[in-house]
């Protein structure tokens, strides 16, 4: 069985799509026709679109064209790789027991560990679980992404083969986090596809930390499609740390659908990578359900994050918060695109937007576009964006107790973000990404304790 | 209560149409459609000199090139353009020298309008120019601006008697080619207002132009420029109405503003064209470039509107801050109702050092109607210590109805501070309750809600247009407060 395909310097559309024509029994093999039978619309719908680029008013800011060009490896299947990672490889947060579990180029790794989980829970490989459980996957599978208006979910669903998979059934609590460790490692440049499925029944609680890391100095290009549903009362959190290194492109498309009574929590820090684009979109789709929507970007050299935001507001009293915070230094560039709906008759509706970005150099930039649509009348909705710098008389202030300016400067920054960090519901991840922002602002190697890796983006640089 | 509400929401925004008579004058237009052959005719018609025809063969080539925008948040059924006339005036008798020879019909169409043609009516202290289907058909106070130095006369008078400062400043702020309506617009506006104030005179008086769309399938395209030389300083009114008609009736216009060293410009708008009735039939659709361009060091224009009318509103009054230490304003107040749809709102680009804007828009949205407000901050990374600060709220009437907010802000310096801020919601049931508690009926007290609201926007306009817009507001909105 052939390993990895390699595509011919792809700038174009017609070679992604022929690389899927001429392996096509590749990327059908193994999968369940549900997986099989949506390729062919994500096809059309991919061809139709096209790579996105500033032309698409989705994408205004963020060009993908030049991300695509090169040659790179496909993975439409799994591939082995010679070291044992778990044991080498520990993302640990200090103080917290997590259950680890880690995916390769996309791929489920198959020396994961068996967890010890409560009966009827399942994670483990998109995969496997399709094969296993094909009735609960298909009832799920891609029911919220619509690829004819997302480029990235039709590349996503028509190379689409295995990821990480979640089942939590009705009324079962998971106090333990689920650390996921996403590893791009490869000989060349690679691209790879990462599909996820997180179900959170009824009354149930789950806690999802992802974080994305390079371990080659290769080009790498990420297409992760993560589709999440949870159900009434449930609770679920999902944090993301993205800490690849700047060769790399970070592209992730999340799609939440929220029950009657549900509350999640979403936090995404970008602090290392090349090209980060964060596409989400909720839907609450069940009265009283509550979305809280975090993130922060730290960037510098030439990095582009772009943090994309859609929270639809589909029946009465619901609420949702979203508050995005970026620093950008150098000749970084950052991007956010925030947009409340509010469907008609969705009455009772609370919505907050916030976005504040500053800017540490003359060279770098913020486009923002905050957006709300309301189609009901008895709501609170509001957003702001602000750009601005460090305040002066704030710096002046710790100047004056003696304070170094460049101490005083990054305790003021640490201060401006640390206000999305203090959201994280689990405590001592709180301290570890503070630590890491920290660490980060400080531009010094953020090695986690009992780690034998080196991952660390500036050394792969 | 909330009945009450509801039945005095319906009152205050059913109010109806007070303009929507047609007059009965003999007007001269032209056939309908449009081709090369119609530009060069309005040019010959108007006996424009060869770089006006020029300018507009440019604009109707580049115009035959480009497409319709779609990306607004607006339902615009297809605007069939080979069925519009082109060219409407009324017929003239001879040249007009004094108001006796004016057309009494036409007179009397602009004294029911309420507006003070007769010089007689000197106390109202403000200079009009009436304009009736894009053809200016009388300028007041002519020769008193005149001792200043100051020009304000037709566009088409300007066109003859001020050639080189016609060829020098039109297109300056909007280019022929700026977008598909500038463009039609170019190639076939009829007429409009000039504007010139010199060196170093403030303008005595408010400038009015008052636009009257009259004929029946015509559009109205009529171009407006207002140049302030160094340190001077001019207000200018516009108010516009149409008669009410089923059929749609298109109105492309262009406001060009340049203002030179440390001068300053005060652009005020109250804009009433027939809304369409209460199913949604009929209207104006309006579809205006405005622009100003802060091109001297410390010059400031202010854009304020109130948008009541109208079926269809697709406009941003811009201002372009080239000069160090310019200021740009923009004041809005957009009220729908109906089935009206509005996508308005102002780009402010910040190019020089130090420069400043504000805006503040309020929009009202009652029946199903549709409100958005779209706005563009761009600060360039030269532009720096630049300053902005926005200010969007939208008020629901009604469960029927949506406002929208879509702002873009685009940052390229560090130094510079953007700040935008957002809010949509009702008129709460405890600011009612409050007013109740004190005496206050919930009728006067949705009103005072609203007149409060608006107010910091209604405060920027001269004072004789403020009391019209409070009134036009309280029509605008009849029959839908709740």
């Amino acid at each position: 069985m052939k390993e990895t395909v390699a595509t011919q310097n792809y700038t174009a559309v017609e070679d992604i799509t022929g690389l899927y024509q001429s392996n096509t029994e590749l990327f059908l093999e193994g999968s369940p026709d549900f997986m099989n039978d949506v390729r062919g619309k994500a096809l059309d719908d991919f061809v139709r679109q096209g790579i996105p680029s500033t032309k698409d008013e989705n994408y205004k800011y963020t060009d993908l064209r030049p991300v695509f060009e090169g040659d790179f490896n496909v993975f439409p299947s799994y591939v082995d790789q010679e070291i044992d990672f778990l044991s080498l490889f520990k993302c640990d947060v200090p103080k917290l027991d997590t259950f680890v579990i880690l995916t390769v180029n996309g791929w489920y790794y198959q020396r994961n560990r068996n967890l010890d989980l409560p009966e009827g829970v399942i994670i483990g490989s998109l995969a496997q679980a399709a094969r296993e459980h094909p009735e609960l996957v298909a009832q799920y599978y891609g029911k919220q992404v619509k690829t004819g208006k997302d480029p990235l979910a039709a590349l996503n669903t028509l190379l689409a083969k295995d990821g990480l998979f979640i089942y939590v059934p009705d009324n079962i609590v998971i106090e333990k986090p689920l650390q996921v460790i996403n590893l791009l490692r490869a000989k060349n440049d690679s691209f790879s596809t990462q599909r996820n499925l997180f179900i959170v029944g009824k009354n149930s609680q789950l806690k999802v930390v992802f974080c994305d890391h390079t371990l080659s100095k290769k080009k790498f290009v990420s297409n992760k499609l993560t589709e999440i549903y949870v159900q009434e009362n449930a609770v679920f959190d999902f944090y993301n740390i993205q800490n690849q290194h700047n060769e790399s492109a970070n592209l992730n498309s999340t799609f939440i659908c929220q029950k009657a009574s549900s509350n999640i929590q979403i936090n995404t820090a970008s602090l290392h990578g090349g090209v980060v684009r964060n596409n989400l979109e909720v839907l609450l789709n069940g009265e009283y359900a509550e979305a809280n929507v975090y993130g922060i970007s730290l960037t510098d050299n030439k990095q582009h994050v772009d943090n994309y935001t859609h929270v639809d507001h589909a029946k009465p009293n619901c609420t949702s918060n979203q508050l995005f915070k970026n620093v950008l230094d150098e000749e970084s560039t950052g991007a956010f695109a925030g947009r409340i709906h509010v469907w008609r008759d969705a009455q009772k509706t609370v919505a907050f937007q916030r976005n504040n970005n500053v800017l540490m150099s003359a060279n770098a930039k913020i486009d923002t576009k905050p957006q709300l649509v309301i189609d009901a009348n008895d709501v609170k909705c509001s957003h702001g964006a602000t750009v601005g710098r460090i305040d002066t008389e704030a710096l002046f202030y710790l100047r004056a107790r003696g304070i170094s300016e460049k101490e005083a400067k990054l305790l003021l920054m640490f201060a401006f973000v640390h206000e999305v960090i203090a959201q994280i519901r689990v405590k001592p991840l709180q301290e570890r990404l503070d630590e890491l922002v920290d660490k980060r602002f400080r531009g010094e190697i953020s090695k986690c304790h009992k780690c034998m890796f080196d991952c660390n983006p500036k050394s792969l640089k | 209560m909330a009945e009450t509400q509801n039945h005095i929401l319906n009152e205050v925004t059913q109010g109806e149409y007070k303009y929507g008579f047609v007059t009965d004058i003999e007007t001269e237009t032209i056939a309908k459609g449009l081709n090369e052959d119609v530009v060069r005719k309005i040019s010959e018609l108007k006996g424009e000199p060869e770089f006006m025809l020029e300018f507009r063969l440019n604009a109707y080539r580049k115009w035959l090139q480009m497409e319709m925008p779609e990306w607004a948040h607006l339902k615009i059924p297809p605007i069939d353009y080979q069925d519009i006339i082109y060219y409407a005036a009324p017929k003239k008798k001879a040249q007009l020298d004094s108001l006796d020879e004016v057309d009494p019909e036409l007179l009397n169409t602009f004294n029911k309008l309420g507006i003070p043609l007769e010089e007689q009516k000197l106390l109202s202290g403000v200079a009009v120019d009436a304009v009736m289907d894009s053809v200016s058909v009388k300028t007041t106070f002519k020769e008193t601006l005149a001792e200043k130095g100051i020009i304000f006369c037709s566009f088409s008078d300007a066109v003859k008697e001020h050639p080189d400062l016609v060829k020098k400043y039109l297109g300056m702020s909007v280019p022929y080619d700026d977008n598909y309506f500038a463009a039609l617009n170019s190639a076939v506006f009829s007429d409009g207002s000039f504007i010139y104030i010199p060196k170093g005179v403030r303008c005595p008086m408010e400038l009015s132009t008052y636009f009257r769309i009259n004929a029946a399938k015509t559009g109205q395209f009529e171009r407006t420029l207002i140049i302030a030389d160094d340190e001077s300083y001019v207000s200018y009114l516009e108010g516009c109405t149409a008669p009410m008609r089923d059929e749609n009736q298109l109105h492309a216009a262009v406001v060009e503003i340049i203002a030179l060293e440390h001068a300053e410009v005060k652009y005020s708008t109250v804009q009433n064209w027939y809304p369409g009735d209460k199913a949604g039939r009929g209207g104006i659709y309006n579809f205006v470039t405005k622009r100003g361009l802060c091109k001297g060091e410390s010059s400031k224009i202010s854009w304020t509107q109130v948008e009541t009318g109208s079926a269809i509103t697709w406009k941003y009054p811009s201002c372009v801050l080239m000069g160090e230490n310019s200021v740009g304003e923009f004041y809005s107040v957009a009220v729908t109702n109906n089935y009206q749809q509005a996508d308005t709102g102002t780009k402010m680009i910040h190019i020089g050092k130090n420069t400043r804007s504000r805006i503040v828009s309020k929009g009202i949205s009652a029946g199903f109607s549709d409100n958005s407000y779209r706005g563009l901050v761009k600060v360039i990374p030269r532009a720096e210590n630049s300053r902005n600060f926005s200010q969007c709220d939208s008020l629901l009437l009604g469960d029927k109805c949506g406002a929208h907010t879509f702002p873009y802000i685009e940052v390229g310096n560090k130094s510079s501070i953007v700040e935008h801020e957002a809010t949509t919601s009702k008129i709460g049931e405890d600011q009612i309750f409050y007013c109740n508690q004190r005496g206050i009926s919930t009728e006067d007290a949705v009103a005072m809600i609203i007149s409060g609201y608006v107010r910091e926007v209604i405060n920027q306009l001269p004072m004789e247009f403020a009391v019209e817009a409070q009134k036009l507001l309280q029509i605008s909105l009849e029959g839908s407060v709740g």
